[in-house]
Order: C-alpha cells, then sequence, then structure tokens
C-alpha cells in the first residue's frame, strides 16, 4: 500500500478551498458549513485513527464498550441536534437514541458473531469499523424520518385533525405521513444499493481493494456492509417513525402537539 | 325517569374554559352565539373530544372513555369553520356516499366527486365539509358557522336540511353563528357564552 504524506493530503484540501472561494464569489452560500464540516472531518478522523490504533493493540471489551457507548451518544445528540421540530423532555433525545441502539447495536452483534464469527467477537478491528458505518447511516436514516414526523404533523395538523373527526383512527390519520418518512428515509440506501458497482464503487471495497485486498473479497464485505446498513437503516427508521407517530396521540387519539417544540 | 340524553357533558374544564354542565336530547337543536374568543369552537371541539379537557363527557349514558375514539367522533361529528383536505380529489375524502336527493340539497352535483381540491371554491369547500361529515350519519352534529361562506339562498338551504337530517335520524346539532338573522330563522334554543362560561338567553 503507498502510504500518503501529510504534503499530499493538504494539497487535496486547497480543492476544498477552491469550491468554497467560488461558492463565495458566486453568493450560493455553503461556504462556511463547507469549510467547518471539512475541518471537522479532518480533525475527527485523526483523532479516532489515534484512538483505533491505541484500541486494537489493547483488545479490551470495556474499552470497546465504552467507545461504542460514546458513539451511539454522539449520534443520538446530531439526530437531535438535525431536527427543527423536536419531542419535548426525554423523548427528544431518547427516540432517536434508542432506535439507533436498537437497530445497530443488534445488527452488529449479529454480523460479529453469526456472520463473520469474530473470535473473540470483540475484536475491535471488526467491531469497530462495523458500528460506525452502521451507526453512521444508521443516524442519517432515523434523523430524516423524524425530521420529518414531527415537521409534517407540525404544519399538517388540520389535515390530522380533519380526518380524526370523520373518525379516522389516530394510526389511519397519520399513515400517509409515516409512509413518506419511511420513503425519505430509505431512498439514500435504496438507491445506494441499486447503484452500487455500475455508477458508484462503494467506499469501503474502494478502500480495501486500495489496500491491496482481493477484489472479489472486497465485495462479499461490501455486499454484508450494505445488507447491514439497508436493515439498520430500515429497522432504525421504523422503529423511531412508529413509537414517535405513537407518542403524537394520546390514549383519547387526540393530536398533542405540545409534546413538541420548535427550536432555533 | 327522564330518557337519557344524547350527549351529557358534566363539568367539563380546560384553561380558562368552563366549568360546563350541558345535557342534550335526541332531536335538540341549539344555537349558540358569543363573542370572538368566548370559548365557543373550544366547546365544540371539546365534546367531540379533539381538545384535551377535564370532566365527564357521556353518550346514552355511556362514559367517552369506554367508548374508542374514532367511534366517539363518528357520532358526535365536529364540523370546523375552516375545513381541511388532505387528498387529491373530492372522493378521496368521503368514507361513505352521500344519499342521491342530499346532492340537491345542498345545491351540488354527483360530478363533483372527482374534482380536484385546489379547483374548490370557499362555498363549496364549505359544503363539502358538511357533506363529507352528514354521510358518517352522525347523532350529534357540532357545527362551527357551518354557512359563513355561503349566500343567503344555500344558507337556507343548509339550515333546512340539517332540520331534516335531525329529524329523521333523531339527531341534535349545536350551531354556533354570528348572524342573528339566522339564529332568529332556525328558531331553537339558543345559548351564549362568554368567557368560556354558557349562559342562557332569550331569542
Amino acid at each position: 500500500m503507498i502510504t500518503l504524506t501529510w504534503l499530499e493530503l493538504s494539497l487535496s484540501s486547497v480543492l476544498i478551498l477552491i469550491l468554497a472561494a467560488l461558492n463565495f464569489k458566486l453568493k450560493l452560500g455553503q461556504v462556511k458549513s463547507l469549510l467547518v464540516s471539512t475541518l471537522r472531518m479532518f480533525i475527527q478522523l485523526f483523532l479516532v485513527g489515534i484512538i483505533l490504533k491505541t484500541l486494537f493493540s489493547y483488545q479490551s471489551i470495556f474499552l470497546l464498550i465504552g467507545l461504542a457507548l460514546a458513539m451511539l451518544l454522539i449520534a443520538g445528540f446530531e439526530v437531535l441536534a438535525r431536527q427543527k421540530i423536536r419531542f419535548t423532555g426525554n423523548w427528544g433525545f431518547g427516540l432517536g437514541t434508542s432506535s439507533m441502539f436498537i437497530s445497530s447495536v443488534a445488527l452488529a452483534f449479529f454480523a460479529l458473531i453469526v456472520v463473520i464469527r469474530v473470535d473473540p467477537w470483540f475484536t475491535p478491528q471488526y467491531a469497530i469499523p462495523l458500528l460506525g458505518m452502521l451507526l453512521g447511516n444508521t443516524m442519517n436514516g432515523v434523523s430524516l424520518a423524524l425530521g420529518r414526523l414531527t415537521d409534517d404533523a407540525w404544519h399538517q395538523k388540520r389535515e390530522i385533525e380533519a380526518q380524526l373527526m370523520l373518525g379516522r383512527t389516530a394510526r389511519e390519520s397519520i399513515l400517509s405521513i409515516e409512509k413518506n418518512c419511511l420513503r425519505t428515509a430509505l431512498t439514500p440506501t435504496i438507491n445506494a444499493m441499486a447503484v452500487s458497482g455500475i455508477v458508484s464503487l462503494p467506499g469501503m471495497m474502494t478502500g480495501q481493494i486500495l489496500a491491496g485486498a482481493d477484489p472479489l473479497e472486497a465485495v462479499k464485505y461490501q455486499i454484508l456492509i450494505m445488507l447491514l446498513i439497508a436493515t439498520g437503516v430500515g429497522f432504525g427508521s421504523l422503529i423511531a417513525v412508529w413509537f414517535g407517530a405513537k407518542r403524537l396521540f394520546d390514549d383519547r387519539e387526540r393530536l398533542r402537539l405540545d409534546r413538541l417544540q420548535i427550536t432555533g | 325517569m327522564p330518557p337519557t340524553p344524547l350527549l351529557q357533558a358534566n363539568n367539563i374544564r380546560a384553561k380558562n374554559f368552563g366549568p360546563i354542565n350541558l345535557s342534550i336530547q335526541p332531536n335538540e337543536q341549539i344555537t349558540l352565539m358569543g363573542p370572538s374568543g368566548s370559548g365557543k369552537s373550544r366547546l365544540l371541539k371539546i365534546l367531540a373530544d379533539i381538545d384535551l379537557h377535564e370532566g365527564d363527557l357521556f353518550f346514552e349514558g355511556i362514559n367517552s372513555e369506554q367508548i374508542a375514539p374514532s367511534k366517539w367522533r363518528r357520532q358526535i361529528s365536529f364540523i370546523p369553520a375552516d375545513s381541511a383536505w388532505w387528498g387529491e380529489t373530492v372522493n378521496d375524502h368521503f368514507f361513505a356516499q352521500p344519499e342521491n336527493q342530499w346532492w340537491d340539497s345542498f345545491n351540488l352535483s354527483p360530478e363533483c366527486l372527482n374534482w380536484q381540491i385546489d379547483r374548490l371554491s370557499s362555498g363549496e369547500k364549505q359544503r363539502l365539509a358538511l357533506l363529507r361529515a352528514c354521510v358518517l350519519k352522525p347523532k350529534i352534529l357540532l357545527l362551527d358557522e357551518p354557512t359563513s361562506n355561503l349566500d343567503e339562498d344555500n344558507a337556507q338551504r343548509i339550515e333546512s336540511f340539517i332540520k331534516n337530517y335531525c329529524q329523521r335520524y333523531s339527531a341534535a346539532y349545536i350551531w354556533v353563528s354570528h348572524d342573528s338573522e339566522q339564529v332568529r330563522r332556525l328558531n331553537v334554543k339558543n345559548l351564549g357564552i362568554e368567557n368560556g362560561q354558557l349562559i342562557r338567553t332569550q331569542q
């Protein structure tokens, strides 16, 4: 494998600067967020590189669980931060985080113990990247789904209540919104699966091939990851939408928008 | 023994509202007047159990807690002043078909079931919103200014339709109106509401 030097990395980051400068000149916006997220990526990836290197040399189950928990909590805050309209109280943070926990962690266990059969299962070299990919994608799905749910419920109050008043149940009245939420959450994943290998070479597979792995082995891992991601995103957003929609109504099936709050 | 009322509200309260006690008999017709913000719509929404409240509601003697919310609202139908439409065509909003002669009473034709919602005028929307509620044959109609967007002729058609409906199905209504001329025409028990309190008025 050809190792990269700092000089070569900074060369590529000049490209981002050119893009940002062009956006600024054309008044198209996205300048600050582009630069900030690039910087964040640099710092976060280097930090995680250092952490992984340390972790790989220890093989401790406690360190692994600690890191996994930290990743989950950060993902939970990220989901919360991306929502303009949130559930009040513990539901705001709890709903997204627990949906991600149930789907990502369960699937990571399944992959480690049943599919790849890593020995021991907490070997960090497998566990961390797997959980990371699952969490990252599930986080996107869950935040899209929840954002759409709260936003639509808030703005379609009259339409939902009109259906309730004609004797429809809460579930019937929110069903079309639930469908939209799941479609929004799953579309990126479904598109990625549909074009993978034709239009795009998935990142993980590319990485393995660049590192010198046999392309067919890399493909098998990629398929596994894609299946896990699709399932993780699907279950994660399904759980979030199902319980989120339940939370929007009380036991008398009244729409309870007082359980939501607008932020920012 | 007095007959069981169709709808009974015992001591219903909400923030800045009530307590209100109300009892409605089969075929009872009530008009309700009051300044804006006095709680007219609030009362109707609470009776339809779509707004949060304290106190008990009974339908034909049965506590609302023992009736599924969707069944409750099929019997006690609230028709708000401004209707909301979630589907593409009129037909998407009808869960049963109107009886043939109802189209005439509403001055509408069955073809409008195929119309796009965008095409409807405010008057058509108001009449169709009432019609889509009536096809479910509710026992109590809670009407929030149901003719506010209609001309005199159509308003009177709706008035006589509602009267006939109540007679035929032993149904009752509470009719919120700002129009004292209309209240005089309907000529039924008239209630007032002020600061969330019911007051009996003489018409």
